[in-house]
């Protein structure tokens, strides 16, 4: 067994977070002056492998992070919701495949969520300053103060994973429950795992631990299993343990070569930070909706509202039958 | 249990059949992964779905429900024809050399003595052959044609993997897979575990089914052995402990029973109870009972239990059934016997079979009170929800009183898991609005009555009156107080029966453990399995030292466990018959020359030689029983019968409908659908989900999420078929009633053949109701028979008969 | 047993072959109180604790509750948070789907909170007393095994019981609950007594 960690204490002093604005390494459109030494790396590692999909994980993010979903129906599936969302940080995703190989029926369970890439699509395609921040422990967490609800993050992610609140329309995922992680504990949904499917500690110790779960897999004849710590997002803080680690895209569609739009890398290419300051933050935000969504999407109301941004007045008030992607909003810079 | 959550990892295969421990049981699952991960051990998952277990199984194979003794006697005609016995250990540890009676014979499906007109069996000629000496004849040459060996092979010979494929619809080649991963487990150094739950309880033949396991486990020398046993995963956080303590028709704590109207005197009751020895040299614990039952009678009557009235004998109700048990009660009900009933935390409009004779039983109360911290169903019986519960309001004269209760987090105490740990818990919150314990409640209910037959008299108000009730607030006893009467005391000084000069214990003082009660009335102990548990020393529910030496899983310091703080029952068969560890790696108790020693209790006396005693000291025989005497009503070896509703008749006894013992109400026959009948085709079986606790978490809104609406699940061939769509509705109806759910169409579910015919399997969850945060279902209950177990009652659940179509949906 | 401690022996020595950097190194260079702008405040600060039980399945798995007020102090408590106790032997701090929201259901909107009574023929609950509910059911009880006692059976053998009356028994509720329910409804001598074992 993976020893569990101790109990959380509740003693004011042990609550004093143990990294913060210092340990920034990346700030969404932002200059940063990189931290004196970088944290040690942590790491999720969800082994498929030992998932039984009961949804522990779910049930404790929203319980810790108090988050109220809506109560769904039934569509045929195990699923629900039916997708993240902005109060579904996290959701498991079930596959019934059948293995040509062993022509064996194999439920393959998969934990989705933030992956907390090395190199974070949705922080670079981002263009509020520090509405997304990356922690040199590899943590990269939403600052909803700062979000403006564009969605770019979204486009950015290479993994589809952030999703914009109807309610207050910022973006929201999986904070690796930085509060947690910052007071010494792993995140609810690891604490919760009921057969340890989900670990957390250092990414090195993940690393290890995985190699000892591959060879269990491999000494059952799982001769593909392997980790998923893809190198196109610069590895993760969130990696998996697979049965098939040569098919990713059979566990409901993980991608199998992540890699950020070259269009995002594009984009901070030609602007930097400095360009978002000159250019005004909606323009930019404009801009970098053209070249991630290309122009045919980009409404006259969008322009109209990049204007207004830039003279310094309010957009009126966004429509939910709008698309989230069009929807532009909150504080200027 | 026999053994614990924590001793699974000590295993080196699983098989899990009837039940679904991933899905209902994560957390105790845990071990099954650890013991996986670092042992290498393998699982494997028998089951008519690929369930959440299967997903992360070794091996898989599909059954029909309801045909496990089928694939259970197969598993032991194979090991015995290959050979894959533990013979020291079944010579020694089981009845396989006890020479049964003459005349005793099986013939088509039946045991001598079966009565058709009274469903049962005259059993007088399932009792071993007795010597002139006064104990069992024994053959330790296993060749007398009457040994229970020689009979188990001969009753198990049907079961050929042939005619398991035939009965079970499990392919022969993945029962000869399973066959062969099983019988390495016959090793002294290779360990199998099973765990079982409702999957196995919830048929006509229930109990049989769990024997079978057993039988197959003691040949495999797997019992009171690290990483086995027969492990009831159980459900409810207290279910153990109140059976424990015997809140059950027919019982009293510590599984000693009530007195029928035969048994008119305590010395008739006695002679049936305190069984001899029936090997010499033998240790039959049972001889023992009338201390526990004593020290039961003085702890609820007190001074008003003496010698001369028999300690209150009279006190007790005499049965005239088998048991006044639910079903019976709610028939009983229907016919408009019962007038009030009471519902402690507990929704049977849910939980029992057949909804509409349930909602008839419950309109023809006069009173019905209800305590439970959540609105159920049962309370609001009465209270029309359109499809979902049609009723008349103004039809119903029930008058219905809820009482709203404290629930865990609110309330301090103990609660035995699977594992018989019982657990001390603290509370954390205040009570919402004017919530009461039940301590409080049953507390106000009894002084009110009392008071009334103290003022008014009445019928027998004895018992009443005399009620031992001396706690610091008669108002509400405290825990602690309830604990300490359970685990028991001494009355006056308990002197030392040897030599009379020495006390043992002092009066007053709290007893140590069960040696210490006395039959002569000067003890008292609630509940003598629990003597032990609060001593002198403290509250033993309370510890929580988690050390644990050499990981060998026991945690003697965490908690307390029955009987005895003991971990592993039948520890002693871990050793061989010099008292050796089987398996050196896994050793468990010793025999250190002169006493027994390691890591739990032992189970015999720690001096006991290893040659004399035999490891199953609660069994008078002091073995493990392939052959289970006169103890069960409906055989002494388990035999295939079909479910009361199924789609083939019964392969090895085509004229037998059902179990051949069970009860059956008159108006349930008719409510029966016949064997293969075209208007109900399909298999049906119920089943809990991970994401729900029965009919509770449709109240909490989080599993609401997460599983929010009512579904069945089945093939894509029965979805091609019959033209129903994934995430669409589909109508399924029993001879009893109707249901409309949503539609899962899954690969998990194929259909089955069934000697030549195809079988078609329709799941379904139980979950949902009309009250609650999911949304509004139906209760499985709504279509499953009124008919129980053979010996214990528990409904049949699992299997039985549906039809089903793609449908509209409720109209709201 | 110290877990971080176990944590670090173990990942010694693991099978796994970690190196054993273990948790304290989070990447948190010894805890300079870092300025926490950035991440949100940890909420148990300040709470109470108490040791618990899970009330669903027999795995027992032990629970921590975290409660804003202290009942030792005689205090009101409402509970905050609910999470699994890493000490627990068999639970090792995990939880299953219902165990890990069960902070939701001590707060059910559907939790009662008061008696009620549903009168013959009437479509609706009402508000009583705790004392005129309870008066009501020893007067219930009392009627009813008065006139259905049965002392003797046909062959005058005396059998005390009470078969017109049933009382179903919880089975979350503690031994000592149980215990307490027994004794009251044993003494009467009723027998449709039972309780979810029998499910």
């Amino acid at each position: 067994m993976f020893p569990p960690i101790p109990n959380p204490s509740v003693a004011p002093d042990a609550a004093k977070p143990r990294f913060g604005e210092k340990d920034i390494v990346r700030r969404s459109a932002s200059e940063v002056t990189p931290p004196a030494e970088r944290l040690t790396e942590v790491a999720k590692l969800i082994d498929v492998t030992k998932c039984i999909g009961c949804k522990a994980c779910q049930a404790a993010c929203l319980e810790w992070n108090n988050l109220t979903e809506e109560i769904g129906f039934n569509h045929g599936v195990y699923e629900n919701p039916m997708d993240l969302t902005p109060n579904t940080f996290t959701l498991m995703r079930f596959t019934e495949w059948e293995n040509p190989e062993t022509e064996n029926l194999e439920w393959l369970i998969r934990k989705d969520g933030c992956m907390h890439c090395e190199d974070p699509g949705c922080l670079k395609a981002c263009p509020a300053p520090g509405a997304i921040v990356q922690y040199s422990n590899g943590i990269v967490d939403f600052q909803h103060a700062n979000c403006i609800g564009c969605g770019y993050c979204i486009k950015g992610c290479p993994f589809n994973i952030p999703r914009i609140s109807k309610v207050d329309h910022t973006a929201y995922k999986c904070t690796l429950c930085s509060d947690r992680v910052a007071v010494g504990q792993g995140p609810a949904c690891q604490k919760a795992c009921p057969t340890q499917a989900i670990v957390f500690g250092t990414k090195q110790e993940m690393k290890d631990w995985a190699d000892f779960r591959i060879k269990d897999l491999k000494s059952r004849g799982f001769d593909n299993a392997g980790l998923y710590d893809p190198q196109g997002v610069g590895g993760t803080h969130v990696m998996y343990v697979l049965h098939h680690a040569d098919t990713p895209s059979i566990y409901a569609g993980l991608p199998d070569n992540p890699t950020i739009s070259p269009i995002v890398d594009a984009w901070k290419g030609v602007t930097k930070y400095v360009g978002l300051a000159v250019m005004g933050f909606a323009a930019a935000a404009g801009f970098l909706h053209y070249v991630v969504a290309g122009p045919n999407k980009v409404s006259a109301e969008d322009e109209e509202n990049a204007e207004k941004l830039t003279e310094g007045t309010a957009p009126p008030p966004p429509d939910p039958a709008q698309s989230q992607g069009n929807t532009q909003h909150g504080s200027t810079p | 249990m026999t053994n614990s959550w924590t001793d699974i990892r000590n295993t080196d295969l699983v098989i899990i059949m009837g039940g679904n421990a991933a899905e209902a049981h994560p957390c105790g699952f845990k071990w099954v992964t650890e013991a996986k991960a670092n042992r290498g051990a393998k699982l494997i998952v028998v089951d008519p779905r690929f369930n959440r277990s299967a997903s992360v199984a070794d091996y898989y194979a599909p059954i029909r429900q309801g045909t496990d003794i089928a694939f259970l006697m197969g598993l032991i005609n194979w090991c015995i024809s290959n050979d894959k016995v533990q013979w020291a250990y079944t010579k020694a540890f089981t009845n396989a050399t006890f020479i049964v009676k003459e005349g005793f014979e099986y013939q088509d499906g039946l045991f001598t003595g079966y009565d058709e007109s009274k469903r049962d069996y005259n059993r007088d000629t399932w009792e071993y052959e007795i010597g002139p000496d006064g104990y069992a004849v024994v053959d330790d040459t296993l060749t007398h044609p009457r040994c229970v060996w020689n009979l188990l092979k001969q009753h198990v010979s049907v079961y050929t993997p042939e005619m398991v494929e035939r009965i079970c619809g499990t392919p022969k080649e993945k029962f000869l897979h399973i066959a062969q991963m099983i019988g390495e487990c016959s090793s002294p150094t290779k360990t199998m575990t099973s765990m079982y739950a409702l999957g196995w309880t919830q048929h006509s033949k229930g109990a049989q089914n769990i024997r079978g396991m057993a039988m197959l486990q003691l040949i495999l020398g797997n019992i009171g052995v690290r990483g086995g046993g027969m492990n009831a995963l159980r459900g409810h956080s207290n279910i153990q402990g109140l059976t424990d303590i015997g809140l059950l028709s027919n019982s009293l704590p510590g599984y000693l029973n009530l007195p029928t109207d035969k048994e008119t005197d305590i010395n008739v009751y006695m002679s049936t109870r305190g069984f001899k020895p029936l090997r010499p040299n033998q240790m039959s614990y049972w001889q023992n009972y009338r201390k526990f039952f004593v020290s039961f009678m003085k702890s609820m009557y007190g001074s008003a239990a003496t010698a001369e009235n028999n300690w209150a004998y009279d006190y007790l109700p005499k049965l005239d059934v088998p048991s006044y048990d639910i079903l019976r009660m709610f028939d009983l009900m229907k016919q408009g016997k019962i007038n009030v009933y009471f519902c402690q935390g507990f929704n049977p409009l849910q939980a029992f079979p057949n909804k509409a004779k349930l909602a008839e039983g419950l309109s023809k109360l006069k009173l019905l009170v209800v305590m439970d911290p959540l609105q159920t169903e049962t309370a609001r019986f009465w209270e029309d929800h359109g499809v979902f519960n049609k009723a008349t309001p103004a039809s119903i004269q029930t008058e219905v009183i809820q009482l709203p209760t404290t629930c865990f987090a609110e309330d301090e105490g103990s609660l035995v898991n699977s594992g018989r740990w019982l657990q001390w818990h603290w509370p954390g919150g205040s009570p919402p609005g004017e919530a009461k314990h039940d301590t409080w409640i049953m507390s106000q209910i009894f002084l009110r009555l009392k008071a009334l037959y103290a003022k008014e008299g009445g019928a027998f108000p004895d018992p009443i009156l005399n009620l031992s009730w001396n706690y610091k607030d008669p108002g509400e006893p405290s825990p602690e107080e309830l604990a300490k009467e359970m685990n028991g005391s001494a009355l006056v000084d308990v002197l030392d029966p040897v030599d009379p000069t020495k006390k043992v214990l002092e009066a007053g003082k709290l007893v140590s453990g069960f040696g210490v009660l006395r039959d002569d009335g000067t003890t008292a102990a609630g509940c003598w399995i629990y003597s032990g548990s609060y001593t002198e020393a403290g509250n033993m529910m309370a510890r929580r030292d988690n050390s644990d030496p050499d990981a060998t899983g026991a945690y003697l310091k965490w908690a307390f466990a029955w009987p005895a703080n003991r971990r592993i029952l039948y520890n002693r068969a871990s050793c061989d018959l010099d008292g050796k560890p089987w398996d050196p790696s896994r050793k468990l108790i010793e025999w250190d020359g002169s006493k027994w020693t390691g890591y739990d209790v032992p189970d015999i006396a720690p001096t006991a030689k290893p040659q004399d005693v035999g490891p199953f000291i609660m069994n008078a025989e002091g073995t493990g029983r392939l052959f289970a005497r006169k103890m069960m009503r409906d055989g002494p070896f388990p035999v295939h019968y079909e479910p009361f509703e199924s789609p083939v008749a019964n392969v090895i006894a085509p004229k037998i409908v059902g179990n051949p013992v069970a009860r059956v109400f008159p108006d349930d026959w008719k409510q029966f659908a016949k064997t293969g009948t075209p208007d109900f085709p399909y298999a049906a079986t119920t089943y809990r989900l991970t994401e729900h606790f029965h009919y509770w978490t449709k109240n909490n809104h989080v599993n609401a999420v997460l599983q929010p609406q009512q579904f069945v699940e089945i093939s894509e061939e029965l979805a091609r078929e019959k033209g129903i769509e994934k995430g669409g509705w589909a109508r399924v109806w029993s001879i009893r009633g109707e249901i409309l759910a949503k539609a899962v169409v899954t690969k998990r579910i194929k259909p089955m053949t069934i000697d030549g015919k195809t079988v078609h399997v329709v799941g379904i969850p139980i979950h949902w109701g009309f009250v609650g945060a999911a949304r509004k279902g139906f209760p499985a209950n709504v279509l499953t028979p009124f008919v129980g177990d053979a010996n214990i009652e528990t409904p049949e659940f699992k299997a039985f008969l549906v039809n089903i179509e793609a449908s509209t949906g409720p109209v709201a | 047993m110290n877990m971080e401690l176990s944590r670090r022996t173990f990942l010694k020595t693991s099978g796994a072959g970690i190196a054993g950097t273990t948790l304290g190194a989070f990447g948190f260079s010894e805890a300079e109180a870092a300025v926490a702008a950035a991440v949100k405040p940890f909420h148990l600060v300040n709470t109470t604790e108490a040791r618990n039980t899970c009330t669903y399945c027999s795995v027992a798995c032990g629970i921590i509750i975290y409660s804003k007020g202290d009942l030792r102090k005689g205090e009101k408590a409402d509970i905050v948070h609910i999470e699994g106790d890493a000490d627990h032997p068999t639970n090792r701090g995990t939880l299953c789907p219902k165990g890990a929201a069960l902070r939701d259901i001590v707060k059910s909107e559907t939790r009662l909170t008061q008696p009620m009574v549903r009168k013959s023929g009437s479509d609706k609950f009402e508000p009583i007393s705790w004392d005129a509910a309870l008066d009501k059911i020893a007067r219930a009880m009392k009627d009813d095994r008065d006139a259905n006692f049965i002392a003797k059976n046909k062959d005058g053998v005396t059998v005390n019981r009470w078969t017109s009356t049933g009382f179903l028994a919880a089975s979350a509720t503690t031994n000592e609950t149980a215990f307490c329910t027994y004794k009251v409804v044993r003494s009467t001598g009723m027998l449709g007594f039972d309780n979810q074992a029998r499910v």
